[in-house]
């Protein structure tokens, strides 16, 4: 099993993390807004992560973490 | 399957780089050079002034954060008094081949075992957007705002290319961060310098074509197709020294 | 050591290495080119860092980067340098870097010349770099002196974390007396505050960085250094010579000091009761001790001896506050001001006084 985790409150929605996710799983949450006024990026299906690290890898401030557990 | 780790060479405090800029990025690349070469105890930073000059809050380490320019004398002093531990600068294109030019030139040219890192993102961020030498020609900024001219503003300087020619470098290469496989590969250059100064190789040079949304107008996403449409045919990719491959350009 | 006739730049550089002074980052400047010249050969010998710098403005960087690394370190140069270090000056007091500069006056302004001057108090005491901070000036006015104070400055480099400067000029680099070099051991140096690579556990991250992110970071940083320098003060002293009966007194540093004692003696010898007080700290300028000797009953009139158009004369007005009549008596061009020319002075306002 793979766990995604999301630092809502320190990502600034750049959305470089949604463009490279070869699955398109990842989007910027319209709905809600961090305390910096930013939409943060969710996970729309984390079953289908294949935990290939390309967010990881791409996001700039550090907001994502891959793990298998 | 991989895993990724947030870096412990990072301190937590939240950064205040624009969303999508390269400085945060390259920064961890940086850090996790660090933390897997196992050096953090030895190791020292010396952030130019500039946008990444803040990053004296997020590298988890020693960090003398010096005048605009003088990073790489900074770094000398420290490197020359202090041989064991590892001194790196990192530094925007403003910081070093602008003001700092003279402390570059003369810090590779006495092959100083160090790593310096540049950031290319052509232009001044934190004041602004301002030109600086590695702006493009006809790139509009906030002091070029017909775009930069020869006749105003001179030739896009090549740091990488300028260094080459110096025989006390022993490491060059221009590496970017606008694709998941250039990150990799970026990485592979910054723990490369890292390494070589572990070995008392120097001097080290890795300049990163780097994104500044911002002050470029331009979304993240659109900031880093710009690289790779325009900036690299500026600045082309490559190692340019390498003396344990032989490699001179 | 037993004592030795040397060249004071090359004394000075001795004395350095002997209180444990172990870098060099300098820049050739006629008058103090002896000093890196000497380092070159010395340092090595004791195991320590030499190197010259590509100019001023990365060696004194190069210094910060050292002396920050908690090493004893030091720079010389003379005015034009000196001028190129001044950013670095204002950012590594702002820091609390300690470490000593050795600045030998010639002419100025611009090139100037390569002979004795004082024009550069201002820039040396006021300090040329921007916002409110402070440096330690001290002066020596013969090589003995030059290698005592050059010691003293590390120490008090180290104990206020300022950086310290030893102003001299061209006359006092350049001459040969005898001299004798202390050994000074420091070992139990505190550099806790120096980044030399953190261990995670004996102490916390160590940050040397001039920007403030509020406004109270940026005023504890400036009161922390008006008080360091307030306890500095508590040192500031002066020397007099024959001060203690004198009807007028002659104030001057480093070589004026020198002319001024030879008039001093020609003045008493024609029945005029003249003194001298010589200030060994400019910065901080040593203002209880001017007061102590000057404000007296039988002082009639200071004169400032200074070769420059006036600067320490300032200083020495603001000490008396207004107590006792202050006047110049300067040559500028880097001309000494002789001692029947100072003479001649001091009887010419004393005629106007006594009336």
């Amino acid at each position: 099993m793979i766990s995604v985790t999301l630092n809502k409150e320190r990502c600034k929605g750049c959305g470089l993390c949604v463009e490279v996710c070869p699955k398109q799983l990842l989007q910027l949450d319209a709905k809600t807004t961090n305390d910096k006024g930013y939409h943060p990026v969710m996970i729309t299906d984390s079953g289908s992560c294949i935990a290939c690290c390309s967010c990881a890898l791409r996001c700039p401030d550090l907001c994502i973490e891959i793990r298998e557990v | 399957m991989a895993e990724f780790r947030i870096t412990g060479m990072h301190t937590g405090v939240p950064t205040h780089y624009c969303p999508g800029c390269s400085h945060g990025l390259i920064e961890r690349l940086v850090m996790e050079s660090i933390e897997e070469l196992g050096i953090q105890e030895r190791v020292i930073a010396v952030p130019g002034v500039g946008c990444a000059g803040l990053a004296a809050a997020y590298y988890n380490c020693d960090c003398h954060s010096p005048s605009h320019g003088r990073a790489l004398a900074v770094a000398t002093g420290i490197k020359r008094v202090r041989p064991d531990n590892i001194v790196f600068t990192y530094q925007g294109d403003g910081d070093l081949a602008s003001i700092g030019m003279m402390e570059t030139i003369h810090a590779a040219n006495r092959g100083e075992v160090l790593t310096t890192i540049m950031a290319n993102n052509a232009a001044y961020g934190m004041t602004g957007g301002q030109a600086s030498p590695t702006t493009l020609l006809g790139q509009r900024t906030t002091t070029s705002q017909q775009g930069r001219t020869v006749k105003a503003n001179g030739y896009p300087v090549h740091m990488s290319e300028l260094l080459s020619q110096l025989d006390g470098v022993y490491y060059i290469e221009r590496v970017t961060v606008n694709t998941v496989p250039n990150i990799r590969k970026a990485k592979k250059a910054i723990k490369h310098a890292f390494q070589n100064q572990i070995e008392g190789k120097g001097f080290n040079f890795v300049e990163v074509l780097a994104s500044c949304p911002t002050t470029w107008g331009m979304s993240p996403v659109d900031a880093a197709k710009w690289i790779g449409t325009d900036m690299i045919r500026e600045y082309p990719l490559g190692v340019f020294v390498d003396k344990d491959q032989g490699v001179q350009r | 050591m037993s004592k030795v006739l040397m060249k004071g730049n090359e004394a000075i550089a001795e004395a350095a290495i002997r209180c444990g002074c172990r870098a060099f980052f300098g820049y050739p400047i006629t008058p103090q080119s002896e000093i890196p010249e000497y380092m070159s050969v010395r340092m090595p010998e004791v195991g320590g860092v030499f190197l010259q710098a590509e100019s001023e403005l990365a060696g004194i960087n190069m210094v910060g980067g050292a002396a920050g690394a908690g090493v004893r370190t030091m720079t010389s140069t003379s005015g034009p340098g000196y001028a190129l270090m001044q950013e670095a000056m204002s950012n590594f007091s702002a820091v609390g870097v300690p470490f000593v500069v050795v600045n030998m006056m010639r002419g100025g302004p611009g090139s100037g010349g390569i002979l004795v001057n004082q024009g550069d108090y201002f820039q040396a005491t006021r300090g040329g770099g921007n916002g409110d901070y402070r440096v330690l000036v001290l002066a020596p006015y013969n090589v003995q002196e030059a290698c005592d104070l050059i010691q003293e400055a590390f120490d008090l480099a180290d104990e206020f974390r300022l950086p310290a400067i030893l102003l001299g000029d061209a006359m006092i680099g350049q001459m040969m007396e005898t001299v004798e070099i202390k050994d000074v051991v420091r070992e139990n140096r505190d550099i806790s505050w120096a980044t030399t690579g953190w261990d995670r556990k004996s102490r916390p991250r160590n940050v040397l960085f001039s920007l403030n992110a509020t406004n109270e970071e940026n005023e504890a940083r400036i009161l922390g250094i008006e008080e360091r320098f307030h306890k500095a003060a508590e040192r500031a002293r002066i020397d007099t010579y024959r001060a203690e009966d004198a009807e007028v007194i002659l104030v001057a540093y480093g070589t004026s000091a020198r002319v001024s004692s030879a008039a001093v003696d020609t003045l008493r010898e024609c029945g005029i009761r003249a003194g001298l007080v010589r200030p060994i700290f400019l910065s901080p300028f040593p203002v209880e001790r001017i007061r102590e000797a000057v404000i007296k009953p039988d002082v009639k009139a200071v004169v400032a001896v200074e070769m420059s158009r006036g600067m320490m004369v300032d200083d020495v007005r603001l000490a008396l506050n207004g107590e006792k009549p202050v006047y110049l008596c300067n040559r500028v061009g880097s001309f000494v001001p002789m001692p029947d020319e100072i003479a001649d002075f001091v009887k010419q306002i004393l005629s106007k006084e006594v009336r």
